[in-house]
This record gives structure tokens, C-alpha cells and sequence, in this order.
């Protein structure tokens, strides 16, 4: 763990200067740089998520939204800026399970389930519990944990495929079953990487239910390219463009953005 | 007693059914060998008796192979090196045994060191003279070997057909150490001409008897214990690990800990099986450590059906029977037999018999190992594979 | 003939006359004494024996060579019936074929009961063998020279130096000119002059020769009594220092001569892992039939040698491209009936191929036997090369190299510059887009199997050559195969390339110290450790599918 929380005045040791009148956020990403062989995928990014809140992340390919989630979780380092998840957590100076272990999930594009396993299974292999071999050899389930996997099974609407094999599952229904796994963590942020991608009508909705279900008590962080799910589902957005936010709000007020009309339709 | 068994194993049939008949058959033989009286056409010779005490052991390498592989994915073409040195431990206890009674009537040193002029007993010998002692380093000495083998192998991410390849280097390299006439294990002789074994009589047919309801014994109690690990938690963990092995160590399970365990108990098992054969055959030598085995014995366990247990032990009974028949009724043909059955199984049996059965299939346990790879393969990897 | 003036005429007839007919006019005493000498060959004892051969020796009959050189190797018999002594063809076979002494014609056969043969001892063989070198050293060959100034460097009397520095004068080879310098620095050795034992020692010194180094380490001994064998100090400190740099030159050379037997050992490695690395590494196929594969392109070495039984030499070079054929189509079989049906499985590929392994192995038991067959090497490849006294490459090591090198770069150019060869790296790269670009993938898939195969029986006409032929072969490389491929990286040429040669060196210079099989272990252990520090070989390829799960 890193030595000094977010708020303390020190500058002494040369690190950048943070922006002090930003307080209580969840997460802060402040002038995040990453460069890769020249190509600049974050351009002094600055992007703040609040607590509980469901923000939607939009841009064309290639803005950066995958770098910037891979900073947060530690995948990528950036050639500057800071990011810090609330007030106590340097997310720069933490390893990718450190980063789980505090509180950050992140659901990948593609489903990986374990296929051979039942969605029951799936769910409790991915509860929080004690990882060794000997204790796994010996563990049983306990009431706590099935309530919880009940818990889960309910908001991921997956209670009726329990005993199902996961390969057995829609692809809709394998999205949903990894977010419960995601869930059974029970992380403070949640960073949902193009939901409904590959899904039907019936299955989009479903899915933006379940975000907003899990609204408030998780800060979401979804990157998405389905305008009308984003729409569904976003309070605020933000707009990326060249590794830069290049605006910011409800959804009208973004997509009445000239800057962003350039963008996406190049006028 | 199929109730029983299949109460105690907890609605796994296919185990209910294999513990049944390993029942019958340790009472079956007992009767028909030592009650039947040799002049009918039931009686179980002492031939019959070591043949089927060998299967068993068989059985249980099988069993030893199939936990890691079809369960784990971890394909080992050396596990006969465990089998052979839990052999060669008992074995040396055997040797031990024979005292005075050897061609050359040395009371300590084993005949092949009195032919090499030998004065003394090698100080890896000490204690072998003691059954304990020998029976401790049955399970340790295979258990030692996997666990540094494992932990280089698995630590380095040494996964898949590089493992495989390896492991098979490693159970050659163990052939070439143990042929060399002054390491001190018999050389290309290895060890026979036992005795007995705790006082008993090795060649008496009560002995053999013993010794084969030992073994199933033994083999239920692997059985037994190889489903509890399958069907615990740390079991689906294990089969996460097949599956998709940087998903669960995303999870933040420890992948490497969870494979070595298994490694080790795997090679626990092999080792018993291995101790427990030497003196049923009455030989040892170092051609048990030829990768053809380790091979062979990965193919009774596709001819089964891997990932069912009981399917691993089906195909080496199976397989090993057909062997001696072979071998005996047309040699020249049971290479050929064996080449065919490899191609054949892989081709249209990836399940193995069990998988035709139709109840195994819908089994719930039955997990095929391979194939869902693929498939995993197909929808994440760079296309590579065919796709089917 | 050219039109000469008619005097040069009548002159060159007389000279041809006078030079035909006058050696024949002089040699005539000569010839009694020298069939007196003969005869009395036959009843002397041997220190008598030394006598006359020496008599013979200098008498410069020009018969004497053919009969000291058959006595040297027991050909001269006398008849018992005559007591006329004469010289056989070969001391083997019922008649013998009998030669005249005097006039070296055939004279008939003789049944052998007729006959007996005149001895000889060691110490006269030794003898001989000078004496016949000393004829040896006008001989118009230059090999044939060079071990006569040998063989008269090892005993040399003051007959044979003064024959020695009589040839130096119209000697032109260089090295037989630096041959008799050598043997002449050693006559000097014995000198009384310290100064002349200096500059013997001077010259000496360059020289790799075990006879030489030890003819110096001699100077260093001491007597009996304890006083040293040469007197004076400077010479024996120049002789010391003289002996240190032979034999570090030597080691130097011995060193050459282990990276060369390494060399050839890994090239055998490299054949056999260049078609697992196109089979695996751009195929993602563990085929463990590759060593049968070799061993079918051995067999039809053997096959093709003795279906060519009058001609070895060109034999060779008929099994390359057969072998190629065989081993090649077998592959292509392997891959159209089994391997296709098996892409993305690797382990199940294994043991489907681990299967046909066996039974091709047992195939070629039944068709051939289970024994060993061996390949005779061709006339043009046996032999050595001797480029010192310390340096000895054996021809058929070398052509071994240089086929691999050639393969290799065969393979390469094939790879990289022909249509097949991108149509394989395309597929290998992405197979999906490849078959959207209208390349026949399948097809493709066949011909890398079958290129791999095609190589790995090219292997096997070269290991052939150094080793013997058996149902086996292909279980004692295969291991050793896979060590390469896993130890270069998989899919890369230049890692089983570099790989393969550096474990045959490295074999090589384990074997003098461990002993053949710990060598191997010593290897294995090795290998596996170094796995620890870079588990995908040393020339990794990023992205494999076969290492993926």
C-alpha cells in the first residue's frame, strides 16, 4: 500500500501537483499521458467519477477508452499524470490483483466463463473467499455465501439457469453471468467494457436494467458504442476523442456538442 | 452394496458400479483361488491372480494420469517415472529381504553388488530392511520428484505440449540414470528373484491373494479420494484451470499451487501403484521408466474416457487385456493393434467408451477436456484452428 | 615426331639405344649378386636377415624395392624344389601366383604346399619399413612421399639423412620440403653441437606432431644416475618451452576437433528439428512420427544401395530426393487421413501420432527385419581430410555439414521466396484471412507437412551414413529433436539452427568428461532449467495458437 493518502498537502517528494479542489470522488484520472511507439492513446486525460454514479464512456475507435481502463487496472502505466481510486488508493502504485483485491472489476469484451462449470459454480468459484488449496479442498458452501449467489443469481435475472452448464448459456445470458461474477466480488467500481455487443433487443434491455439496478451502491464505468443503450441507460457522459475528453453531460447536451458532431460524422 | 457404494460416493453411478465390481472381484478371487479346488475349470491359477492383481495397479496409474489430465489438462508422458520409482523403493525393500538366501549368500549386500565387488551398502540403502521406512519412501520419493519438477515446470507458465515433452525427457533421462550398472539399482537387471515379503512367502498363493485385495483396496481408497478433490471446490477450481487457466488466475486463484498439489498427489498415487505392482510381477527394471509407458498409459486413459475416473481404469483393464491377449495369441500384430487404437481413439472416440455409453453421457461429471478448449480457443485467440 | 635434321636423328637413336640397353648392360653383375643376396635370405637367421636387407637396400637394384616390400608384408617365398626364391601376389588363395624377382613378371601359378615363405620379425619389419620408405621417397605422389620421410623420420641413421637432405635439394612440395625439415631437425637433435640443437629445437617447435613433442619431452628426461639426459641448460629450457607450445597448439587443434565432431553431430539434430519446426511451428502439429519419418528416409538409403549395387558413389546422391519422395508423401498421407481432422487439439495430435509411430515402426519390422541394416558410404566420402598432426576431419562428418547447410538454406529460400513458401506463412499467420484471400488452406496444410516429412527424411539418408540402420532409429533422435525445437523457440529456422549445433557441441564436450549417458541427463536437467529463464525457447514467436488455452 502507498504511503500517503490523496489529500495530504505534501509536495516534498516532487510527485504531481494534484488539483486540491477535487474532493470525495470514487475514482480520479488527472492528465494521464500513454504513448505507444509515438501514437499517443491518452493526451493528458482528466475524468473523475463519482461515488454510486453510472457513467457512460463514448468516443470512436481508437479514442483510447481501452488504455484508459487498462491504466485503472493496472495493465498500462502511463508516461504521466496520476490516478487514484478514492482517497487512499494510488492505483500507479498498485499491482493488477492489489487493484482487484481493493475494490476494481472489470469485465472483459468477450465472455470468459468457465464453460464446464454450472452458472452456480461459476458464481461461487468466483466469491472472495479463501483461495488456498488445502481450504478450497475442504470448503462448503455456507449459508452467507448462498444467499449472496442467490443475490446474484436474482439481479443478473439467472436464476432459472442455476444448474446450466455455462457453455449451454446465450451469449447475452454469459455477459450477464459475468457480471455476476464480477458482482459476487462485490467491487466499489465497476468497469463494464461494451455490454451489448453481440446482443439481441430483449437481452440489451435486460442488461441495461441490471446496470441501473446496481446504480448507487457500485460506480459504473460502461464503454459503449450502442447509442441507444448508452441513452438507456446514462445520467452523464463523457466523450473521448484522441485520449482527451472533448465534453461532458447528459446525454442532449453531448450530442448537441459541435465538437462532437465533428467527430463522430467528421462535418 | 451397489446402494452402499453408491451412498458413499454420493450419486456418482459410474463409480457406484466400478466400486461394486472391484468388490466382487476382491472377494470372487480370494474363493476362486483358494477355495476352489485347482481341478476345476473355475479355479483362478496364481498366474491369474498376479495378472489381475497387475491390472489393478494399472488401474490406478490410470487413475493417477486421468486426475491430472482430464481433470487439469496437464498431459504427463513421464508418469510412469513415479510409477517405476515407488517400484523401485519397493523393490529395494524386497532385495533387503532376501538376506542370506541370495545366489551369493551375502546377508546385507543384494547379489548384483556382491558382482561388483561391492563391500558395503550404499547409503540409500539404510533402512530399507525396515517395511515403514520403505512403504515412507514409496510415497516420498515420487512425491520429491514431482514437487521440484512441478514447481520449475509450473512456476515458468511451462504449459501444454511443452510440458508433455518434457515430462517425457524427464522419464528417459531417469531409464538412461537407472540402466548404469553402478548407480547402484541393479542396472539393466534391475531387481527380482524376491523372497518374501513381510515373512510371507512371495510365490504362495495366499500371499498373492493377500496382495491383490491390498491393491483393490488400495485402488478404491485412490478412487475414493481422487472424487472427493474432483468434487470439492478446489476440484471446479481445478477444472476452471483446464478450461481457462488466466481467467481463474484473474480471479486471484493461485494457479501454480493448485496444479503442483495436484501434481504431487497425482504422482503419490502412481508411486503406490507402482509399489504394490513389483511384487505381484516379482521384477523390476529399468525399462519401466521407457516413455513407451508413460504413453501407454495416457492411452488407457483416452480409451476409457477421460475426466469420468472410473472410465481411466475401465480402459487399462481393458487395454491390458488385450494386450496379454495379443502378445500372446499374435505378437507381431499388438504394436500394430496398439498404433491403431491411439489413431482411432483420438479420431472417433475423443470420450472414450465411456462416452458411448448413453447414460455417461448426459453424466453430469462427464466433462470432455479437450474440446471446450477449442472452443475457447476459436472465440478468443487469433484464428488458428479449423474451425469445425 | 618432329622432322629433326639428320644428324640430331642418328644421334637421338643412339642415345635411345645406348640409355635402353646400357642399364640392362650394367645392371647385369648386379643381377648375380642380387640373386646371391636372395638366396642367401633364405637360410640366414634374422640378425643375418638385417644384414642383407640392408645390403639390398643400398644396393639399388631396381627389383629391390618389390622384394623388400613383399617381404615386409610376408609375400617372399622360396620354392621348395629349386630353392629359387620368388615373390607372391597375395599370401592368400590356393595356387599362389607367383612373380619373378629379377624381371618382376608373372611366373605362373603354384600350388601352395610348394612353397614356404621366408619370415620375418618385428625388429626386420621395422627394418624394412625404412628401408622400402627410403624408396618410398622418390615416388611421383606426394602423400606417398610425405609417410616415407615419416617413416624414416621415426629411425633415422646416417644413411637416411644423408638420403634425406639428397631429396630436400630437388624436392618442390612444400610440405614434403617441410617434412624433411622436420625429420632433419631431428637427426640434429642428436648432434653434439648445442647450437645445432637450439636451431633444431627452433624449427621443431612449429611443429604438431605427437612423435615430435615426444622426441622433445626425451630432452627433459634424466638418466638413471639422475644427471639429465641433454647437458647443456639452454637447450633443455628451449625444449621445454618447445614441448609447451606443441601442446597447447594441440589442444588448440584437439578443441577444433570436438567443435567439428559437435558440429556434425548437431547438424543430424538440426535436419531432423527443421521439419519439426515447420511442423510445429507453423502447423502447431506435434507430430511424434517425426522420428520414423527419418527413419523411413534411412531405410530408403539402404534400399536404393541395394537396388544400385554397382554404384555407391552416385547411390548417395539417388537417396536424396527418394528419401525425400517417401518420407515427404508418408507425411502428406499422415496429414490428409488423420492430422486434419485433428487442428487445435495439439495433445490429441500427439498421441494420434505417437500411434502411427508405432505403426510404422512395426511396418518396417516385418518388410526388413528387426536387425540393423548398415549403409555403406560411398567411396568419395570415406576418408579423411588431414590438415595437421593434430587436425582430422573425416569426409563423411563434413559432407554431413555442408548437406545440412545447404538444406537449410534450401528451406529458407523456399520459405521466404517462392509462392508456396507465402502461402504457408500466410496460413500459419491467419488462417481465416488467408482462405478469404482464395488460398487454398487445405492444401497448404498438406504440402508444410509434407515439406517437414520430406526434410525429416532427408535426415535420415544423412544419419545413415553415421550410424547404423534400425526399426529404432527414430526413438533415439526423437527426444533429442524435441530438446532442439523447445531449446531454439518454436516455428524459428535460425533457433533450431543455432540449437541444434550448439547441443551437438555441447554433447560433444560432455561425452570425454561424463561419460555418453550422463551427458544426456546432464542436458535433459539442463534444458529444463533453462525453460525456467525463458519458457518459450530462445527465438520465440509471439502468438502461437498451440500454446494458447
Amino acid at each position: 500500500m502507498q504511503g500517503r493518502s490523496r489529500g495530504c498537502e505534501c509536495e516534498a517528494d516532487g510527485a504531481q501537483p494534484l488539483k486540491m479542489n477535487v474532493r470525495n470522488k470514487r475514482l480520479y484520472l488527472e492528465d494521464l499521458t500513454v504513448s505507444f511507439d509515438g501514437f499517443r492513446a491518452l493526451n493528458q486525460l482528466t475524468l473523475y467519477v463519482e461515488p454510486g454514479e453510472l457513467l457512460c464512456v463514448i468516443g470512436p475507435n481508437g479514442a483510447g477508452k481501452t488504455t484508459m481502463m487498462d491504466v485503472i487496472t493496472g495493465k498500462t502505466r502511463p508516461d504521466s499524470g496520476t490516478a487514484w481510486f478514492g482517497d487512499d488508493h494510488n492505483l500507479l502504485e498498485m499491482s493488477e490483483p492489489e487493484i482487484v483485491a481493493a475494490g476494481i472489476g472489470r469485465k472483459f469484451q468477450k465472455p470468459t466463463v468457465f464453460e464446464q462449470l454450472t452458472v452456480f459454480e461459476n458464481l461461487e468459484l468466483a466469491w472472495a473467499g479463501n483461495r488456498s488449496f488445502l481450504k478450497t479442498l475442504r470448503a462448503r458452501i455456507t449459508a452467507a455465501q448462498q444467499q449472496r449467489i442467490d443475490e446474484v443469481l436474482e439481479m443478473t435475472g439467472l436464476s432459472g439457469q442455476r444448474a446450466a452448464l455455462a457453455r449451454n448459456l446465450s451469449h447475452g445470458q454469459k455477459q450477464w453471468l459475468e457480471i455476476g461474477m464480477l458482482l459476487m466480488q462485490n467491487p466499489e467500481l465497476l468497469l463494464v467494457d461494451e455490454p451489448v455487443a453481440g446482443m439481441t433487443p430483449h437481452e440489451i434491455e435486460h442488461t441495461a436494467e441490471l446496470l441501473l439496478s446496481l446504480e448507487g451502491e457500485h460506480s459504473i464505468v460502461v464503454v459503449e458504442h450502442d447509442m441507444s443503450f448508452v441513452r438507456s441507460i446514462a445520467r452523464r457522459v463523457t466523450v473521448l476523442h484522441e485520449g482527451q475528453v472533448i465534453a461532458d453531460g447528459d446525454m442532449d447536451k453531448v450530442q448537441q456538442d459541435p465538437r462532437v458532431i465533428e467527430v463522430y460524422l467528421g462535418v | 452394496m451397489f446402494r452402499l457404494w453408491s451412498g458413499i460416493s454420493g450419486g456418482d453411478r459410474g463409480g457406484a458400479w466400478f466400486l461394486t465390481l472391484l468388490t466382487v472381484a476382491a472377494i470372487a478371487v480370494p474363493v476362486l483361488n483358494l477355495v476352489v479346488p485347482a481341478s476345476s475349470a473355475l479355479h483362478l491359477s496364481s498366474y491369474g491372480i498376479a495378472l489381475i492383481g497387475k491390472y489393478l495397479c494399472y488401474g490406478m496409474l490410470a487413475l493417477a494420469v486421468d486426475l491430472i489430465w482430464g481433470y487439469c489438462g496437464i498431459l504427463s508422458l513421464g508418469h510412469a517415472a513415479f510409477f517405476s520409482l515407488g517400484g523401485y523403493a519397493m523393490g529395494m525393500y524386497l532385495m533387503r529381504q532376501i538376506g542370506p538366501r541370495g545366489v551369493y549368500g551375502n546377508p546385507i549386500l543384494p547379489d548384483f553388488m556382491v558382482f561388483l565387488n561391492w563391500k558395503s551398502l550404499p547409503w540409500f540403502w539404510y533402512g530399507f530392511n525396515h517395511l515403514p521406512f520403505a512403504l515412507a519412501m514409496m510415497v516420498f520419493v515420487p512425491a520429491l520428484l514431482a514437487l521440484v519438477f512441478g514447481w520449475l515446470a509450473f512456476r515458468s507458465r511451462v504449459t501444454g505440449v511443452y510440458f508433455s515433452i518434457i515430462t517425457q525427457a524427464l522419464t528417459y533421462a531417469l531409464m538412461l540414470a537407472f540402466f548404469r550398472n553402478n548407480m547402484g539399482f541393479g542396472g539393466n537387471n534391475g531387481f527380482t528373484d524376491f523372497k518374501d515379503i513381510l515373512g510371507f512367502d512371495l510365490h504362495s498363493d495366499r500371499t498373492r491373494v493377500v496382495l491383490l485385495v491390498v491393491t483393490a483396496a488400495a485402488l478404491a481408497a485412490s478412487y475414493i479420494a481422487c472424487r472427493a478433490v474432483v468434487e470439492s471446490r478446489a476440484g471446479r477450481v481445478i477444472r476452471a484451470i483446464r478450461d481457462a487457466e488466466s481467467r481463474t488466475r484473474f480471479l486471484g486463484y493461485p494457479v501454480e499451487s493448485f496444479k503442483l498439489w495436484l501434481f504431487v498427489f497425482s504422482s503419490v498415487i502412481a508411486g503406490i501403484a507402482g509399489a504394490l505392482y513389483v511384487p505381484q510381477v516379482g521384477i523390476i527394471n529399468p525399462s519401466e521408466f521407457a516413455p513407451i509407458n508413460s504413453i501407454e498409459a495416457v492411452i488407457w486413459v483416452a480409451v476409457g474416457g477421460r475426466g469420468t475416473l472410473y472410465g481411466a481404469i475401465a480402459g487399462a483393464v481393458l487395454v491390458n487385456y488385450a494386450k496379454t491377449y495379443l502378445t500372446g495369441a499374435f505378437p507381431e500384430v499388438w504394436l500394430y493393434a496398439l498404433g491403431a487404437l491411439f489413431v482411432s481413439v483420438t479420431l472417433f472416440l475423443p470420450r472414450g467408451i465411456i462416452g458411448l455409453v448413453p447414460a455417461g453421457g448426459n453424466d453430469k461429471r462427464l466433462r470432455g477436456s479437450g474440446e471446450c478448449k477449442a472452443e475457447a480457443v476459436a472465440a478468443n485467440a487469433r484464428p488458428m484452428g479449423r474451425s469445425r | 615426331m618432329k622432322h629433326l635434321p639428320s644428324d640430331a636423328q642418328w644421334l637421338f637413336v643412339l642415345l635411345l639405344i645406348l640409355w635402353g640397353v646400357i642399364p640392362v648392360r650394367a645392371q647385369s653383375p648386379n643381377d648375380a649378386s642380387f640373386l646371391s643376396t636372395l638366396g642367401e635370405l633364405r637360410e640366414a637367421t634374422y640378425s643375418e636377415k638385417a644384414s642383407l636387407i640392408e645390403r639390398l637396400g643400398q644396393g639399388r637394384h631396381p627389383s629391390a624395392r618389390a622384394v623388400l616390400t613383399a617381404l615386409l608384408e610376408g609375400r617372399l617365398y622360396f620354392r621348395n624344389s629349386d630353392q629359387k626364391v620368388l615373390i607372391v601376389k597375395s599370401a592368400e588363395g590356393d595356387p599362389l601366383n607367383l612373380i619373378d624377382p629379377l624381371s618382376l613378371k608373372d611366373a605362373g601359378p603354384a600350388p601352395a604346399d610348394s612353397l614356404t615363405q621366408i619370415g620375418t620379425n618385428n625388429a626386420l619389419r621395422r627394418g624394412l619399413r625404412t628401408t622400402v620408405a627410403r624408396f618410398a621417397l622418390s615416388s611421383p605422389e606426394v602423400a606417398v612421399r610425405v609417410d616415407a620421410v615419416r617413416e624414416m623420420s621415426r629411425s633415422l641413421d646416417d644413411a637416411s639423412v644423408a638420403l634425406l637432405r639428397e631429396r630436400l635439394v630437388v624436392e618442390t612440395n612444400a610440405s614434403v620440403r617441410k617434412e624433411i625439415g622436420t625429420g632433419l631437425a631431428l637427426a640434429a637433435l642428436e648432434g653434439a653441437d648445442a647450437k645445432a640443437r637450439l636451431q633444431a629445437i627452433a624449427t621443431l617447435k612449429h611443429s604438431v606432431s605427437q612423435d615430435v613433442r615426444n622426441r622433445l619431452a626425451l630432452l627433459l628426461d634424466k638418466s638413471p644416475s639422475g644427471a639429465f639426459v641433454e647437458s647443456d641448460e639452454k637447450v633443455r629450457r628451449a625444449a621445454a618451452s618447445a614441448v609447451e607450445t606443441i601442446d597447447d597448439w594441440r589442444t588448440f587443434y584437439a578443441g577444433i576437433q570436438t567443435l567439428f565432431f559437435g558440429l556434425s553431430l548437431g547438424s543430424v539434430l538440426v535436419l531432423i528439428a527443421i521439419g519439426l519446426a515447420i511442423t510445429f511451428g507453423v502447423m502447431g502439429v506435434i507430430n511424434m512420427a517425426h522420428g520414423e519419418l527419418m527413419m523411413l528416409g534411412a531405410y530408403t538409403t539402404y534400399a536404393v544401395q541395394v537396388a544400385m549395387p554397382g554404384h555407391i558413389g552416385v547411390s548417395i546422391l539417388a537417396a536424396i530426393p527418394a528419401a525425400f519422395i517417401v518420407a515427404g508423401l508418408t507425411g502428406v498421407l499422415m496429414e490428409r487421413t488423420i492430422i486434419r481432422f485433428l487442428y487445435g487439439r495439439p495433445l490429441e495430435t500427439l498421441l494420434a501420432t505417437f500411434g502411427v509411430s508405432l505403426i510404422l515402426q512395426q511396418s518396417v519390422r516385418s518388410i526388413f527385419s528387426a536387425l540393423n541394416r548398415s549403409v555403406v558410404t560411398p567411396p568419395w566420402m570415406s576418408g579423411s581430410l588431414r590438415l595437421n598432426d593434430a587436425l582430422e576431419v573425416t569426409y563423411n562428418r563434413l559432407y554431413v555439414v555442408i548437406f545440412t547447410l545447404m538444406v537449410f538454406c534450401l528451406i529458407l529460400v523456399v520459405l521466404k521466396r517462392t509462392r508456396i513458401g507465402l502461402e504457408i506463412r500466410a496460413v500459419a499467420q491467419n488462417r481465416a484471412m488467408a482462405k478469404a484471400m482464395g488460398i487454398r488452406t487445405e492444401w497448404v496444410d498438406a504440402m508444410t507437412f509434407g515439406l517437414g516429412s520430406g526434410v525429416a527424411g532427408m535426415a535420415g539418408v544423412a544419419l545413415s551414413q553415421l550410424t547404423n540402420v534400425g526399426p529404432n532409429l527414430g526413438q533415439s533422435y526423437i527426444i533429442d529433436s524435441f530438446m532442439v525445437v523447445v531449446f531454439g523457440g518454436v516455428g524459428n529456422l535460425w533457433g533450431s539452427l543455432i540449437g541444434g549445433m550448439s547441443m551437438g557441441i555441447v554433447n560433444e564436450l560432455l561425452e570425454p568428461y561424463a561419460g555418453a549417458v550422463l551427458a544426456k541427463i546432464f542436458i535433459l536437467v539442463a534444458l529444463i532449467l533453462f525453460i525456467q529463464a525463458r519458457p518459450r525457447g530462445l527465438f520465440p514467436q509471439a502468438g502461437r495458437a498451440a500454446e494458447d488455452k
